[in-house]
């Protein structure tokens, strides 16, 4: 479980987040939503650790990672996977090398028992067969699939996915949606996803927190989000006359 | 560099030199940078090393025209100023063009792409693991670069010489052996070194901060260069007051 208490964080004189709080589960799809400019990728920088909070804490499982330093953080760095907007593949390594890193990196496996792992992750995504090719040889959805596989490597406790339908058309954005349910299922892992897709709001919301002006505006599942009455909510929901359609049948 | 920013690139150094995850990792990042910076470069090297001795020559003894001042003079002063002064910082010049844009853009790269996000979510000290083994590759192969240098231009100042008859094979040959002070070439690795340093640090510096897209990394490439020659040209004024 992930808890942030109080988080705020501005940048010059503005102030992007605004005494946020929240607790999020494990084995549930945690979502955070909200219009651009909002402060959802913010806050997703601050609980990793890629931006510092003015104020606030960040606890994993307890552990309070604000005040760590580089050293201290590590151990609970090598219990996060993170899945990038862009990806950020290595583009000078292969899918194999790619998913291979963090495990150079942490552990002392053997070669041929990293290549397994390296092999197991690539069929979890769907992707086998596909060690040596190069991030420029995939496709947007290849390239997200890969993502999630070198996320996963680790056996991460905690998993964070920066807008992983960006560019995906909606075919290849529920694929995502499903696979990051079915990985924070199995492994029983506290997923914290940023999105404005709609259909993942919808698909896979079951936790959701709406912010709005750097705000925590409502929280809740993704069978209440169409029940509110809170304006706001409703004007970024249901801003499509398509979802608004889809509304009035609820 | 305003004093912001000579602040920041030392707090980046810190960072650079904290103990790695995994040394054999960063040994053979280590290596294949050494054969980008020195193997890579060893072709550009040889050419502009081989034509500027050539080209000293001929100024040299163009410059030194009379009875007074004896042949063997054009191979001295030849050999003292590649050593000292060109093959070091010519060779660190052209080696800042091509090398520190190289590493510039690299590193803005990753750091526009979320790639160095990546490594740091992941634990490992981005730093450490981008800038270290170019430095060490910068450091120990740039001055070998300078050998090189050093020889080729000599050897050039020998062909350009005797081809267009400015000094004849014999004198050129008991120019560059008289009067040889071997301190010469401690000067110049010493520089060598100072130079391998800048030029992969001050690069990794303007890539690693970089904040935007496209233009930014290649202003930042541009930025690095132009701050690379500036630094090496006066860490070349500081390394030969201190040591000549």
């Amino acid at each position: 479980m992930i808890e942030i208490r109080d988080i705020n964080k501005s940048f010059d004189e503005n102030q992007v987040l605004k005494g946020i709080s929240s607790k999020f589960e494990s084995g549930v799809t945690n979502l955070i939503i909200g219009g651009s400019g909002s402060g959802k990728t913010t806050l997703l920088k601050c609980m990793v650790g890629l931006h510092q909070p003015d104020s606030g804490s960040v606890l994993y499982d307890d552990r309070d990672f604000t005040p760590m330093d580089f050293q201290e953080r590590i151990e609970i760095r090598k219990e996060i996977g993170m899945l990038f907007q862009g990806s950020a593949l290595f583009d000078s390594l292969t899918v194999e090398e790619n998913i291979m890193f963090p495990l150079n990196m942490f552990t002392q496996q053997t070669h041929a028992e990293k290549l397994d792992r390296v092999n197991f992750c690539l069929e979890r995504v769907n992707l086998e067969g596909k060690n040596k090719l190069f991030p420029a040889e995939l496709s947007g959805g290849m390239k997200k699939r890969v993502g999630i596989a070198r996320a996963i490597a680790m056996n991460p406790k905690y998993l964070f996915c920066d807008e992983p339908n960006s560019g995906l058309d909606p075919k290849t954005s529920i694929v995502i949606d499903e696979l990051i349910k079915e990985i924070t299922e199995e492994y029983n892992t506290t997923t914290i996803v940023v999105t404005h897709d709609m259909n993942s709001v919808m698909g896979i919301g079951d936790y959701i927190l709406f912010l709005y002006e750097g705000k925590k505006f409502w929280e809740g599942s993704n069978k209440e989000i169409a029940h509110t009455d809170i304006q706001e909510l409703n004007d970024f929901v249901f801003a499509s006359r398509f979802m608004k359609a889809a509304k009035a049948k609820f | 560099m305003n004093f912001t920013n000579f602040g920041r690139y030392l707090l980046l150094l810190r960072a650079v030199f904290r103990k790695p995850e995994k040394l054999k990792i960063y040994i053979r990042e280590m290596v294949k940078q050494m054969n980008y910076i020195g193997v890579g470069s060893l072709g550009l090297i040889s050419i502009i090393s081989t034509f500027i001795g050539a080209v000293m020559t001929l100024q040299i003894a163009f410059q030194l025209v009379s009875d007074f001042i004896p042949k063997t003079i054009i191979g001295s002063v030849n050999r003292d100023s590649t050593i000292l002064e060109l093959s070091p910082t010519i060779s660190a010049i052209v080696l800042a063009g091509k090398i520190g844009s190289a590493i510039s853009s690299e590193i803005g790269t990753m750091r526009v792409t979320e790639q160095i996000d990546a490594l740091e979510i992941m634990g490992i000290n981005a730093p450490g693991y981008l800038i270290l083994p170019k430095i060490i590759a910068g450091i120990t192969m740039v001055p070998l670069l300078v050998i090189v240098s050093m020889f080729l231009s000599i050897t050039g100042g020998y062909i350009g010489g005797t081809l267009s008859g400015a000094v004849s094979p014999a004198e050129y040959i008991q120019g560059i052996t008289t009067d040889f002070n071997p301190y010469t070439i401690v000067v110049a690795l010493v520089k060598a070194f100072v130079f391998g340093f800048v030029i992969t640090s001050v690069p990794a510096y303007e890539g690693f901060y970089v904040k935007g897209g496209a233009v930014e990394v290649s202003q930042a490439s541009t930025r690095a260069v132009v701050v690379s020659c500036i630094t090496i040209l006066a860490c070349d004024y500081i390394v030969t007051q201190l040591l000549l």
